[in-house]
């Protein structure tokens, strides 16, 4: 895979890090009561705690710590047993206490790995450089009046776990493969729904150019990217504008830009570049969080199958090939869904029809497992029909439309339209006969050498059995009846 | 270590408090003096010592996840100079 761009005067390297702001799911706030529920009415959710009234003091939510160790455990991360909260100073409209709480010398999680798995079925280790716990801001809504911004609270003091990549990343593919295995087991682990447009998880990017094999240059920091395709688009146009300008002979200067999904363009946000100066310090209002090892323990041993694991057991245990595996790990109701299909059948022909013909259906209808006509059993029913030579596999994808439109079983299908597969082999002989004795000039080809002839006296059989000849037993006939 | 005047002017700005030119000198002489005592504790040699995060001994209380709060958008908006439909609202803030 190719990690350099060609530029005028010669080969760049992107150097690329993510830090990913996950919701952490939990009822409620990191420091108060207020519920965390997405789409309430404005600031109806909100504490005097999350407004900042004055006196108002937090309380730590002991559910988002467990979440956050258990995110960090299934980061293979370091998990530090003494994590303290400071205060990050700026002015913004949708920030009401002037700071937001956040860690910064000590957060609770150091570091760990995440395993990417590329398009090429290669994987590539990314490092995590920290984890740590931190409110959410208010939202802001600017388009609704021409000279005020509105503000809305309810987001504010929801928990969030920044997560922060080491500079391992060398490539737009590489970055959303990163994206994408960081929310699947986020996903797996249930401590961040990883729903970006809804906001619950974003990404910033930095990005640097450099000569291969030479130090970092000077990175730039595009904040709030949305969607994986955008950080893709980002990176791709920043890597461009960063390689013009250094090939003219300037400067990449270190800034703030954001993205616009419109234009797929950045542009620099100045009035970001005074508020670099955050004069962080530990908040007076929250002792140091200390953890009992103990208990991290008892998070560590409830942690659920993890997608590397799955996908390791898949290819073990099943036999899969490791892209078929990775495909259907990379959902945790996918992953159940498809063992509940193998149980007990042909592991790799449940593969198949699963990310075959079953995910096909799914595009296309635009169903989800939860909505769709057919369920885990309905499908391991009509597997069970091929296992045992009911009908041929070329039957059982006309029996699974039918299935995915009517909903019924495929044994009632099979029953009513009378598909099952012909294996008597006194039947098929006689319909072997009758064709051989009709068609002496196909007979003289194949008696000449010509085997491929074959496949046409296989069409016949099919021909008039509507296809439910069994395709072995046809060959089988065929050659003792032709040789 | 002493603080100068632009020093005065910039954290002033940072925290947005507005302080006049006549006071920034007078201000910048009690910064230096704090900090200057700051530098004086310093010279203790802590070694070893474990930095009190509390005058009590006790740890960081932790509360179970559950909605016991919110609820009242008309008491926390009760304060605002200016609202609209259920928000706060101010001067625009667009980037």
């Amino acid at each position: 895979m190719a990690t350099t761009i060609k530029g005028k005067t010669g080969e760049w390297e992107m150097v690329i890090g993510l830090e990913v702001h996950a919701q952490v799911i939990s009822k409620s706030k990191l420091f108060s009561g207020a519920s965390t529920a997405f789409g309430a009415e404005p600031n109806s959710q909100v504490s005097l705690v999350d407004a900042a009234m004055p006196g108002m003091l937090p309380v730590l939510n002991k559910y988002v710590v467990e979440q956050a160790v258990r995110t960090g455990l299934g980061l293979k991360a370091q998990i530090n047993l003494t994590s303290v909260f400071e205060r990050k100073n700026y002015f913004y409209a949708d920030l009401p206490q002037g700071y937001q709480i956040s860690q910064y010398l000590e957060p609770i999680v150091g570091e760990g790995t995440i395993i990417l798995d590329l398009e090429d079925g290669e994987t590539r280790e990314v490092g995590i450089e920290r984890l740590h716990l931190e409110q959410d801001a208010g939202k802001s809504i600017h388009d609704q009046h021409p000279t005020q911004s509105y503000i809305d609270l309810n987001r504010s003091g929801v928990a969030l776990m920044e997560i922060v990549s080491k500079p391992d990343m060398r490539s737009a593919e590489e970055a959303g493969a990163y994206l994408r295995k960081l929310r699947t087991i986020l996903r797996y682990l249930g401590t961040c729904d990883g729903n970006m447009d809804e906001g619950s998880m974003r990404a910033d990017v930095n990005l640097s150019m450099r000569r291969p094999g030479e130090p970092m240059g000077t990175r730039t920091e595009t904040k709030n990217v949305n969607s994986i395709r955008f950080v893709q688009q980002a990176i791709e146009q920043e890597a461009r504008r960063q390689i013009e300008v250094l090939e003219a002979g300037g400067e990449i200067v270190q800034e703030t830009r954001l993205f616009d999904g419109m234009t797929g363009k950045s542009r620099s946000m100045r009035s970001k570049e005074e508020a670099h100066d955050y004069r962080y310090f530990p908040d007076p209002d929250l002792l140091p969080l200390e953890l009992d090892p103990a208990w991290v323990e008892t998070i560590k041993v409830s942690l659920p199958e993890l997608p590397d694991e799955k996908k390791a057991r898949f290819v073990k245990d099943f036999g899969l090939p490791i892209y078929d595996a990775g495909v259907l790990v990379a959902d945790r109701d996918t992953a159940a869904f498809y063992e509940t299909v193998a149980e007990g059948r042909d592991p790799k022909l449940a593969a198949n029809w699963v990310i075959g013909d079953y995910f096909g259906a799914l595009n296309k209808s635009g169903a989800d497992l939860e909505s769709a006509p057919v369920d885990a059993k309905k499908l391991g029913g009509l597997l069970d029909l091929i296992a045992d030579g009911t009908i041929s596999g070329r039957i059982a994808k006309e029996v699974f439309e039918e299935m995915w439109d009517s909903g019924q079983d495929a044994g009632a299908i099979v029953e009513a339209k009378g598909l099952k597969q012909i294996s008597d082999s006194s039947e098929i002989e006689g319909m072997v006969e009758e064709i051989i004795a009709n068609n002496p000039k196909q007979v003289e080809q194949f008696k000449g050498g010509n085997e491929k002839i074959l496949g046409w006296f296989v069409g016949q059989v099919m021909k008039m059995t509507q296809g439910k000849a069994n395709p072995g037993m046809v060959n089988e006939v065929l050659r003792k009846k032709l040789g | 270590m002493s603080v100068d005047k632009e020093t005065v002017a910039n954290i002033a700005r940072l925290a947005r408090v507005r302080v006049d030119e006549s006071h920034k000198e007078s201000l910048a002489k009690e910064l230096s003096n704090i900090l200057g005592w700051i530098e004086q504790l310093s010279e203790l040699d802590t070694e070893g010592v474990e930095p009190m995060t509390s005058v009590v001994s006790m740890k960081l209380p932790l509360r179970e996840d559950e909605v016991t709060d919110g609820g009242y958008p008309d008491k926390v908006t009760a304060n605002a100079p200016e609202g609209a439909h259920g928000f706060y609202a101010v001067p625009k803030v667009v980037e």
